[in-house]
């Protein structure tokens, strides 16, 4: 029991990091897969975070009433890794846009089959 | 948020399973709040869940809203997930419990930032600190990076429409 409790948030890490490789995996429609990959990213967000929360601590922000604070340092990381995670999920959909132009089409399979006719 | 997840994984009208990664990143940036992130909290409800959202849906304007069904069995990829998770949660058997103070990650140097950025950089926020102060350089890397991805998208998008420029005067010169 206190193992789940100890490691319970890695878990959920981990479900939702398997939920985004599924579908990055699994799916062929390109919309799909950048849901998925958002997913991913999201999931590694909680890895780091969990990690730094301390039970009993409070938001960094210094105050008097407070003696306890939660790790900053992940939070700037994150802050960083969240931005530029938008700037590559726009890259990604800026390039389904010229795909679709190009191929008519969205799907990984039918790009394929396209490609060898 | 599994249950999100688990609605993207199987919805094949790309609007829900939009709407549904909206949902899962709100309900990240709440269990963030939980953990003391509120800085990131606030970035990711307005950045993970307002602009990606707002982004992904001006593309379904542009492209087909619904998947072709799979024509592959997925097992193979069940399989490489499954193992996947396996190995990582044989990993977590070893890390560092939930929510103590004593653990590596929290005694090297976020100790130094809680004592000292009061007084070396004047803001309460330690977030907001290091972020700017101690950091800088970072987010100036972060920053160019922005800047790169913006410049890629335009260019993409850019080509296109001279493209198709292009052609529809080549037809009227045609005609």
């Amino acid at each position: 029991m206190s193992l789940i409790l100890a490691s319970i948030n890695y878990w959920v890490t981990i479900i939702l990091m398997i939920g985004g490789l599924y579908i990055v995996v699994a799916h062929g429609n390109m919309v799909k897969k950048l849901v998925g990959l958002s997913i991913f990213q999201t999931s590694v967000y909680l890895l780091f975070l969990s990690p730094g929360k301390i039970l009993g601590g409070t938001a960094p922000i210094i105050s008097e009433k407070f003696e306890v604070y939660s790790n900053p340092l992940p939070h700037v990381l994150i802050l960083t890794a969240i931005v530029v995670g938008v700037a590559t999920i726009a890259l990604g959909m800026a390039l389904v846009v010229r795909i679709n132009e190009a191929y008519g089409t969205i799907e990984d399979d039918e790009v394929h089959e396209m490609e060898q006719d | 948020m599994v249950a999100a997840v688990i609605g993207v994984i199987r919805s094949r009208n790309l609007f829900v399973v939009v709407m549904l990664g909206g949902i899962y990143s709100f309900l990240m940036a709440t269990v963030m709040v939980a953990l003391d992130a509120v800085d990131v909290a606030m970035t990711e409800a307005a950045v993970g869940a307002g602009m990606s959202t707002v982004l992904l849906l001006a593309v379904l304007g542009l492209v087909k809203t619904r998947e072709a069904p799979l024509r592959h069995s997925p097992f193979i990829p069940l399989l490489v997930c499954f193992l996947t998770g396996a190995a990582l949660i044989y990993g977590t058997l070893s890390l560092p419990p939930f929510g103590r103070q004593d653990t590596p990650t929290n005694q090297h140097v976020a100790p130094y930032y809680i004592k000292n950025s009061v007084k070396e950089t004047g803001s309460p926020n330690i977030v907001t600190a290091v972020l700017a102060s101690y950091r800088g350089y970072d987010t100036l890397g972060e920053t160019t990076v922005i800047f790169t991805g913006g410049i890629g998208v335009l260019i993409l998008l850019s080509t296109s429409r001279r493209r198709r420029l292009k052609q529809s005067s080549d037809e009227d010169s045609s005609t």
